[in-house]
């Protein structure tokens, strides 16, 4: 709760910040706010709580993947100070709507409710379709703000169709309550199809297939920061949520609903990987990357009771990773009008740290040893093989080589190609992110147990 | 005082090799080199005497993972191969100009550091880590310091780096499985497993197709001619000396022990494919122009027959498996070696091109000429006691495997002798070739003095092997 609060406050002490023109100081003091807030949110680790009729529960789900979201969000924090550099007067409008970004990923995972639920799903998608559309004079970004913002209404209408659904089952917008009441034996009709209409909703914001279709355009579109937002921290958001939700609303999934996640899972991982393959722009490519990793993080339920851990780990390594790769897509294609893979020539020999810090990314996802990727995908596959789903992990595991393909594309690129171009400039900024959130990646990747014991 | 330590050094040398700057990176990395052998050494007076150096630390809870070492006999001699070919390698490329040589010496030694670990783990996954971490320096060995065209060469190595990893992912797929019987990654509760008939063979399978191209075996050597021809000599020894040794150590140390029924019940197909290979290599090979594509297949032959060894599931086989394992990991490195001296002078890999170095280089064409007889396990050498113990395994099998298998002799007399025919003898080229320098010659005595060495007196190798491979036997044959 503190920490909802918290990051509310830091978003209008942003706004406060450029009443008084003190728009240098909004970065810093934000980051500073920032780690504050994280340290804030880990000391109430171990420690369960309600708030306001039930409103918002914290437990160690809602803490941890808060503090992921709070250092996503630093990160992402951390690298706008050069992105926009060109537009020094927005500056405070735009960091404070991440923040509030994070303030709505943060109830979406601490809800004991369906209407804070809905809220929180709100406030991020909002937050998403300005920032989309941010960079006010490009068509592209114009174009993918209003795909994203009529996606996202859709699916936030079918979302709330759904909720209306469930509470006219059970009468109650409570999560506990309606888990005790689920459990007895008569349940309405209706009830599943809220469900389910919650779960396509939510679908939506994963970017599974079949409801996947905006995410190539808009991650081209949007600024490129964006899309490191979305790539990284609204599709663990989407994740966690709709993990969470399964696990309050339905602690028993009928056999039917798991085949549903294991068509979809492997719907998502083959799609992806197979149109990641044939594509030229990086973000695109990332774009549809990330739909393969939806449909391996979409594994998580099938072993709904032992899998928030698992969960948690892949989250933060894709995320870690992803951070770390835009970090390096910043740099490369800051002042580009394209982010085409022949910008990445010969980053080898003109940048090697960074060229490094996205080859240990790329290798990151796809799941190479001992980058944390390889054991969240270890982990994953462990899961759902004790529970009994042993052909969805060979799959898995075709769809793991298949990626391999198009990551190395990238790393060819970098090491195998000339270099076309000088680049001029050292963002210190981008640089420290992209090691930082590499270094991250395999400390976690030497010492799984930091994060697998946490739940 | 444990085996970790030996990880450690190569580790920390590969740092420090890098760290050093350009200038000084060759000679950091072959001091580093000089130390990890010492220490193996040191460490093998230590094991000899009865000290027992494993490691186990605990190392991730869930799932439970830990961080195992285990030092017997025939991780013994890996490490002695993988010892004693790292300095050598890192010699053998001090006439070469290398451009970015920190970042070059320090991945050969983190790739000696991996493939030391693999050959030492004990525990399922961090086995399989290391497997995998050694694949990464070598791809890009091959891709940034390789030669020909560039399209080519990232073609040959993408390829490579795919296949061995679609390879390993089945391989990790079947360490999950167990897992999920036994409850841990331990080289001792997967042994003990109760598997029926039918996981058996489907988890022999998928090691299968991990070691298959890994050694390679046919029908899935296709990536090895091509990626040999590209790569850089340097990283063509580490492959064929020691690297596609992982492969063959692993199926003595996993494969075999974990599926045996598997493995008994489909001896002969495994068989089959190895001696398949001896015949399909040696057949290729005489019809090569470059000097490193002919002896990619000619390695391809002779590993061969140490996989048809290791599947022969007797202890002659797998006694000369190792030996030979050991004994070709020396000659392919001198014989590549001395490609890549013709190279440096002649400046053509073509066999054709070359001719009348022997008139102009007496030293360099005697040595180049034992190197050959040992290539053809002439009698005297290591390489006749490792083919011929393995060919003695293989007769107890089934005596036209042996058979066949001996053809890899006739065969390999034919080709090799061909090519010493055509590029040392004959009518003189018109460049001047220059003898052998003081380090080129250095290292090609000492593979020299080690092939000559074991091929007289085989007995401490043997003697450190078989009590391991015994064991390995009894637990095959529970």
């Amino acid at each position: 709760m503190t920490t909802l609060i918290a990051i509310t406050g830091l978003g209008v002490l942003c706004l406060i910040f450029e009443i008084f023109n003190l728009r240098k100081g909004i970065i810093p003091v934000t980051i500073i706010g920032l780690l504050a807030t994280l340290g804030l949110t880990m000391s109430e680790y171990g420690t369960e709580a309600s708030y306001y009729n039930n409103m918002i529960v914290v437990n160690n789900f809602s803490v941890t993947f808060s503090s992921l979201f709070i250092v996503l969000t630093t990160f992402i924090v951390a690298m706008s100070h050069n992105f926009y550099s060109n537009h020094p007067t927005k500056i405070s409008d735009f960091i404070s709507i991440k923040l509030f970004i994070l303030a709505g990923a943060i109830a979406m995972v601490s809800f004991g409710n369906l209407a804070m639920y809905f809220l929180g799903i709100e406030i991020l998608s909002i937050g998403l379709y300005v920032m989309a559309a941010s960079e006010r004079l490009s068509i592209r970004s114009n174009e993918a703000g209003m795909k994203y913002f009529l996606m996202g209404a859709f699916a936030s209408g079918i979302i709330l169709f759904g909720i209306c659904l469930v509470y006219g089952a059970m009468g109650s917008f409570d999560v506990a309550e309606i888990a005790s009441l689920s459990r007895s034996a008569e349940l309405p009709a209706w009830f599943f199809i809220g469900v389910i209409m919650i779960v396509i909703g939510m679908l939506f914001k994963v970017a599974a297939v079949p409801f996947h279709f905006w995410a190539p355009d808009v991650y081209e579109g949007s600024p490129t920061l964006t899309t490191a937002t979305m790539s990284t921290l609204v599709k663990v958001v989407a994740m966690a949520t709709l993990f969470k939700l399964l696990v309050v609303l339905n602690a028993e999934m009928s056999y039917a609903f798991q085949m549903i996640i294991v068509v979809l899972s492997i719907a998502s991982m083959t799609v992806g990987n197979i149109m990641a393959l044939r594509q030229v722009n990086v973000k695109r490519m990332l774009a549809f990357s990330g739909i393969s990793h939806a449909g391996f993080m979409l594994m998580t339920l099938l072993s709904l009771s032992t899998a928030a851990g698992t969960l948690l780990y892949y989250a933060t390594a894709y995320s870690l990773a992803g951070i770390a790769a835009f970090a390096v897509i910043l740099y490369v294609c800051g002042k580009n009008e394209n982010e085409d893979i022949v910008n990445f020539h010969g980053l080898g020999k003109t940048n090697p740290v960074l060229a490094a810090v996205l080859t240990g990314a790329l290798l990151s996802m796809g799941g190479i040893p001992i980058f944390s990727g390889f054991f969240a995908k270890l982990f994953l596959f462990s899961d759902t093989i004790s529970a009994g789903y042993l052909f969805l992990v060979i799959i898995a595991v075709i769809n793991s080589i298949i990626s391999i393909g198009y990551y190395f594309k990238l790393i060819l690129a970098m090491y195998g190609k000339e270099p076309n171009e000088e680049r001029t400039g050292t963002p210190v900024l981008y640089y420290a992110v992209a090691v930082i959130a590499i270094l991250l990646n395999i400390a976690i990747g030497f010492f799984p147990s930091l994060i697998m014991d946490l739940m | 005082m444990d085996i970790s330590f030996l990880l450690i050094i190569l580790l920390v040398g590969a740092l420090v090799t890098f760290l050093a700057g350009d200038k000084m990176a060759s000679k950091v990395a072959l001091f580093f080199g000089l130390v990890s052998l010492g220490f193996t050494l040191y460490l093998l007076s230590l094991f000899n005497a009865g000290q027992n150096l494993d490691v186990t630390m605990a190392w991730i809870t869930k799932p439970v993972i830990s961080f195992s070492l285990k030092a017997d006999g025939l991780a013994f001699a890996m490490l002695l191969l993988n010892g004693i070919l790292t300095p050598i390698i890192i010699l053998s490329s001090f006439g070469n100009e290398v451009k970015n040589a920190k970042n070059f010496y320090a991945l050969i030694l983190f790739m000696s550091f991996a493939m030391a670990g693999t050959f030492l783990a004990s525990d399922g996954l961090l086995y399989y880590i290391f497997w995998e971490l050694a694949l990464i320096p070598i791809y890009f060995i091959a891709l940034i310091w390789g030669n020909g065209d560039a399209e080519e060469r990232k073609k040959a190595v993408v390829k490579f780096f795919i296949y061995t990893l679609a390879g390993s992912l089945f391989m990790l797929t079947a360490f999950i499985y167990l897992y999920g019987k036994a409850g841990s990654f331990q080289l001792e509760a997967l042994y003990n497993l109760d598997l029926s008939a039918d996981e058996q063979l489907w988890i022999f399978l998928a090691f299968f197709f991990a070691y298959a191209v890994k050694i390679p075996l046919i029908p899935f050597h296709t990536w090895q001619a091509n990626v040999y021809q590209k790569a850089p000599t340097v990283g063509t020894m580490l492959l064929s000396g020691i690297m596609l040794k992982m492969g063959l150590y692993s199926v003595i140390r996993w494969q075999l022990p974990i599926a045996p029924m598997a493995a008994k019940e489909y001896m002969n197909i495994f068989i089959g494919l190895g001696i398949a290979g001896v015949i399909y290599g040696s057949i290729v090979a005489l019809r090569q122009k470059d000097i490193k594509k002919l002896l990619a297949y000619s390695s391809l032959a002779h590993v061969g027959l140490i996989a048809a060894g290791t599947y022969a599931l007797n202890l002659d086989g797998f006694r000369g498996a190792v030996l030979q394992m050991m004994a070709h990991g020396f000659v392919v490195v001198g014989l590549f070696f001395a490609a890549e001296i013709i190279y440096r002078r002649l400046d053509t890999r073509i066999i054709s091109e070359m001719g009348g170095i022997r008139i102009q280089a007496p030293a360099f064409a005697s040595m180049f000429m034992i190197l050959v007889f040992a290539s053809i396990s002439l009698p005297s050498t290591f390489n006749f006691i490792g083919e011929f113990t393995v060919l003695y395994g293989l007769f107890q099998v089934d005596m036209w495997f042996a058979i066949i298998g001996g053809m890899t002799i006739i065969l390999g007399a034919y080709y090799m002798l061909k090519l010493y025919q055509h590029s040392m003898l004959g009518e003189t080229n018109t460049k001047i070739f220059k003898d052998v320098t003081f380090s080129e010659g250095l290292v090609l005595v000492s593979i020299i003095g080690l092939i000559m060495f074991f091929g007289f007196y085989p007995k401490p190798l043997t003697d450190l092997i078989t009590p391991s491979l015994e064991t390995i036997l009894l637990q095959i044959n529970r």
